[in-house]
């Protein structure tokens, strides 16, 4: 970037890169701006005014998140005059705001309640304007809870939807005091385009866009004692869930996760991660035959590329926006599904069980599997698969509730017949980790050999890069497999909807010629889902990928189709890929879904 | 500074267009510094917004490098009560496109748009019109100018400049934040000069006549001539052109009913000046009390002893409460506290210590707003109040 320049902050004097905000700068030597509608993972908007800073010689105060450094400034960020108007701003959004702090689902999680602490706001000298408001909450998705007397209108949500994921669900209308946050036709969030992924729920800094919960259903099911209540965790929950227990991001703590679940009362306690390697087996099959019948078949009516089907906000965003490409899904359920399904057929038999008994709990990084598991056709186990899906923030709020001293955990293993699992499918919570854990399969069952990349490492799939591009030439198959020979298998892996927008494109105008892609809805892939704890940030999110990629290297076994569990489900169940039992259980079909 | 003691009507604006084509061939074959140094000798101001210097600006945008820039003529006029903008465009177009040409010339556009008030959709056959014509000049003498007219969307808040560029991109009406300025980043994120339609038909006034006629009116910091839109309790409301640096008393001799008790100047984003103060107080960009902003200006509202000053402040917040765009907080809430704490004040819900209160709300506001329709809600709130917090009360 540009030159170095000299500012002053509180009077000490500042070297600084040309152009970077006040608000960096100061947080560079350890000064600390509040902010409210700023975030690093957008663009800035520069609207709540909490920020605001004086510069020497200036009368008016300038918002320190979109003020740019310029040499010789004389910075003071807390001044009588920017105490006084920063606590005036935090006084008029609270006079605007329904605060019932201890009936609030953000209680104690919330930016704007903690400014309000911080500046011990006791007065409330403004009229409150709440009742005069046309407020309303909006419980209509399965996933998402939209509270506008929560809302303090900083437009991170819009901006979320807009700039991260392309959807823009989320809208400004109207202006001055009835300017709200909304929907088209402010419709209700079940009933336009938004694929629940809850990437505005992260990023909505007080309680006006929440997941909807189901903590006390759960906790009804395993109080009840005529049912056999089983959960599921999925591989980007164990990397993330200590930040809410009181650990540093980046934190593994899937033994400690497992004996928590113990101590709730689960009846079993089993891995997401098992499902992903299973997910593995028939995806990377299923793509295997498809190229069998384009290259050798010739059959015009193959989709390629295939696509994941893995990110159920993937999946309702495809549905709405490229209908017409329904049939490039994968269709394979997500790994959720897969598992809830075999949790009321496979187990329930494995373990004399009465399906009907069996409440089958997932928790998840995700606020669309909820809507996943509401899906009318997911219940080909011929129950509902997934009863209740609670996100990663809902446990770490059962733990609390159930008074575990997380920290002290001693470390347990997951319950068997369902909960081992694999490197490989562990790293299905990262961004790329489907495609790597794919061609580590699907290339050694191709040509018998292991992957051509030291350790197993697909480096060129990983990272934080929108779209990434790799390809693998398929040298020497076994005898099976001779029309790969020489095929270079080209993928593309894509997180967050607006890249995933542009690979459809790239496709769609034929300037992309790829065999297989996979796409994350969130930013980072599972590990930055909607579900996880708050904030997320870039750092956050790369924390939370190294310990997904230690975890992997730390498993004895990092291959899906040598998982021992998988081995034995294909064995005594399901017989082989893509058969009959697993067209049933294991896969799905796509709904078209209207555009606006 | 200085004041003339009389007022002094004059009349250049509405006149002579008719040498337009003259005028720009002259101006075409100048180079672009000494257009820009005659701009900014003539001490124009902008007569839409703040009031920054018109040359500079033009100079601002010139130096910078760029494929393309923009010229954008500001025609929202939102002002309630105030339609000058629509006069010059109605009566002598050819000023201000003539101008915007010559703007264009000297920063390097190619394109040039009229940000037309979407009330004033009336005039847009005419408008076309006249520049159709003046782009088949533009060919003949080898001039690469276009101009086009682009509707606005009848929110107040579209004439601030930035929100003006978000609404042409097809976005939500809302400002952004400075810098960048728009003689860097404007519409499309180029350099782009917008000027007011006012400012725009001085500029050719002083591109026929040279700056010194120009300079030569008005007083010093408040150079040349303005339009001022009268109404309010005055027997003769309408549209004058008069002398920068005249005193309120002589407007309100001239203007007046005889029991004037306040004017509001520069609208409801102006200032509020009492009888007693009318002497000392200049019409010009120094001045004491205008100065700060003008948006829109030349908004001159003569108010007599039968009016009830919590009314008119009344009105004026109710106007901001709904013209807001709503994004930020100081502007947004801070609207509504004003007007729903001066009527706690009137009904007795809140005691009078409360006006002080909303005094600092105010200056909070001018000190934290994003944009100047927020900004300069202090200057009729604290004027009004200050002056008349009697009437407040009672
Ligand atoms: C709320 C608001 C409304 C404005 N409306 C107008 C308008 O209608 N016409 C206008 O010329 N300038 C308006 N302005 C000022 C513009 O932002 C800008 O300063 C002006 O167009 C610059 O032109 P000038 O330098 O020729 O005055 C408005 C400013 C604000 C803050
Ligand atoms: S959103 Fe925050 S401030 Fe508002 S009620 Fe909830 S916890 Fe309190
Ligand atoms: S859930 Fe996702 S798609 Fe829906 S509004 Fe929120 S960010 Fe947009
Ligand atoms: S819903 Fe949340 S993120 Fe969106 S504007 Fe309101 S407070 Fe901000
Ligand atoms: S000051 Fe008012 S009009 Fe300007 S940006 Fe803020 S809310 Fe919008
Ligand atoms: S954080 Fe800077 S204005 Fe909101």
């Amino acid at each position: 970037m540009g030159k170095n320049i000299k500012i002053t902050i509180n009077g000490e004097i500042v070297e600084i890169n040309e152009g970077t905000s006040i608000l960096d700068a100061a947080r560079q030597v350890g000064v600390i701006i509040p902010t409210l509608c700023y975030h690093k993972d957008l663009c800035v908007a520069g609207n709540c005014r909490v920020c605001v800073v004086e510069i020497a010689g200036q009368k008016r105060l300038s918002p320190s998140c979109a003020t740019p450094c310029e040499e010789g400034m004389d910075i003071f960020t807390n001044s009588v005059k920017v105490r006084n108007s920063r606590k005036h701003i935090i006084e008029l959004l609270l006079s605007e705001h329904n605060a019932d702090c201890t009936r609030c689902y953000k209680n104690g999680k919330c930016e704007l309640q903690k400014l309000a602490s911080d500046f011990k706001i006791m007065s409330n000298d403004f009229i409150p304007l709440v009742p005069f408001k046309n407020y309303t909450i909006d419980m209509f998705s399965p996933s998402i809870i939209k509270d506008d007397s929560k809302c303090i209108r900083c437009q991170r949500c819009v901006r979320t939807c807009a700039e991260l994921q392309g959807v823009n669900a989320l809208t400004v209308a109207y202006k001055g005091d009835k300017m709200k946050i909304t929907t088209f036709f402010e419709k209700a969030m079940n009933d336009v385009v938004c694929t629940n992924c809850g990437q505005c729920v992260i990023h909505c800094p007080t309680g006006a866009l929440v997941e909807r919960n189901y903590i006390e259903e759960v906790w009804a099911a395993i109080t009840d004692k005529a049912k056999h209540v089983i959960v599921q965790t999925a591989p980007a929950v164990r990397v993330a869930l200590g930040e809410e227990l009181g650990f540093e991001s980046g934190t593994r703590i899937t033994g400690k996760m497992v004996a928590a679940l113990k101590r709730l009362g689960f009846d079993a306690v089993m891995d997401t991660d098992f499902t992903a390697d299973l997910t593995i087996m028939e995806e990377g099959t299923e793509l295997l035959s498809r190229l069998k019948r384009a290259l050798v078949d010739h059959d015009p009516g193959v989709k390629l590329p295939m696509a994941t089907s893995c990110s159920p906000g993937w999946i309702k965003y495809i549905e709405h926006i490229y209908p017409d490409y329904l049939g490039h899904l994968s269709t394979c359920k997500s790994p959720q599904q897969m598992f809830g399904a075999l949790a009321k057929t496979y187990y329930a038999q494995a373990r004399n069980l009465q399906p009907d008994n069996i409440v089958s709990v997932s928790i998840m990084p995700c606020t669309a599997k909820k809507f996943e598991a509401n899906r009318p056709e997911m219940n080909d186990s011929g129950y509902r698969d997934v009863d209740y899906v609670l996100t990663t923030r809902e446990l770490a709020i059962m733990i609390k509730q159930a008074g575990i001293d997380f920290m002290k955990l001693e470390d347990i293993h997951f319950d068997r017949l369902m909960g081992e699992s694999t490197g490989a499918g562990v790293i299905f919570g990262a961004t790329g980790g489907v495609m790597e854990a794919a061609l580590r399969t699907a290339y050694e069952l191709v040509t018998g050999r292991e992957v051509p990349f030291k350790d197993l490492n697909i480096l060129p799939v990983r990272g934080m890069e929108g779209v990434r591009e790799a390809s693998i030439l398929i040298e020497n198959p076994l005898k099976e497999w001779a029309f790969l020979d020489g095929v270079e298998l080209k993928c593309a892996v894509a997180h967050g909807l607006v890249n995933a927008k542009k690979v459809m494109d790239s496709i769609i105008s034929g300037e992309a010629n790829y065999h297989f892609i996979e796409i994350m809805a969130c930013p980072g892939g599972c590990l930055g889902g909607g579900g996880q704890p708050i904030p997320t940030s870039p750092e956050i999110r790369a924390k939370r990928a190294a310990a997904i990629y230690a975890e992997d290297e730390g498993m004895p076994i990092r291959k899906s189709h040598l998982n021992p569990e998988v081995l034995k489900i294909y064995k005594d169940f399901l017989i082989k890929p893509l058969g009959e039992k697993s067209h049933l259980l294991l896969h799905t079909k796509y709904t078209i879904r209207k555009s606006f | 500074m200085e004041t003339n003691h009389q007022l002094k009507r004059a009349d250049f604006i509405f006149k002579n267009e008719n040498d337009w084509e003259e005028v720009l061939k002259k101006n075409i074959s100048r180079s672009s510094n000494e257009l820009i140094n005659e701009l900014i000798s003539s001490e124009l101001k902008g007569r839409g917004g703040a009031g920054f210097p018109t040359g500079l600006k033009w100079k601002l945008s010139a130096e910078v490098d760029s494929d393309t820039k923009y010229v954008i003529c500001n025609a929202d006029e939102g002002e309630p009560g105030t339609f000058k903008d629509r006069e010059i465009l109605s009566l002598v177009p050819f000023k201000v496109l003539t101008a915007m040409a010559i703007c264009g010339l000297v920063v390097g556009a190619k394109e040039g748009y009229i940000y037309l008030r979407g009330e004033y959709f009336f005039l847009k056959p005419e408008l076309n019109k006249a520049i159709s014509e003046f782009e088949q000049y533009c060919k003949e003498i080898n001039l690469d100018f276009t101009i086009r007219i682009f509707m606005g969307s009848g929110a107040y808040i579209c004439g601030e400049e930035t929100a003006l560029f978000e609404s042409m991109e097809g976005k939500r009406g809302e400002p952004r934040n400075k810098p960048p300025y728009p003689a860097l980043s404007g519409y499309m994120n180029k350099p782009t000069v917008i000027n007011n339609v006012e400012t725009l038909a001085h500029a050719y006034t002083i591109f026929t006549y040279g700056a010194k006629r120009f300079y030569d009116l008005g007083v010093q910091y408040s150079r040349g001539t303005k339009l001022f839109s009268v109404s309010g309790d005055t027997p003769k409301p309408g549209i004058y052109e008069l002398e920068l640096g005249m005193s309120l008393a002589d407007f309100v001799n001239d203007f007046g009913d005889g029991d004037s008790k306040a004017v509001q100047v520069g609208g409801a984003s102006g200032f509020l000046v009492p009888r007693k103060r009318f002497a000392e107080t200049t019409i010009g960009y120094q001045g004491k009390l205008v100065g700060i902003s003008l948006p829109t200006g030349g908004s001159m509202m003569l108010f007599n002893s039968s009016r009830s000053m919590f009314n008119v402040l009344d009105n004026y917040l109710e106007f901001f409460r709904e013209e807001s765009c709503g994004q930020c907080t100081p502007c947004r809430v801070g609207c509504q506290q004003l007007l729903k704490g001066i009527k706690a004040v009137k009904s007795g819900e809140k005691s009078t210590q409360y006006l002080d209160k909303l005094l600092t709300l105010a200056e909070t506001m001018q000190f934290t707003a994003k944009c100047g329709l927020g900004q300069s809600v202090a200057n009729s709130f604290s004027s009004i109040v200050e002056n008349f917090r009697e009437e407040m009360i009672y």
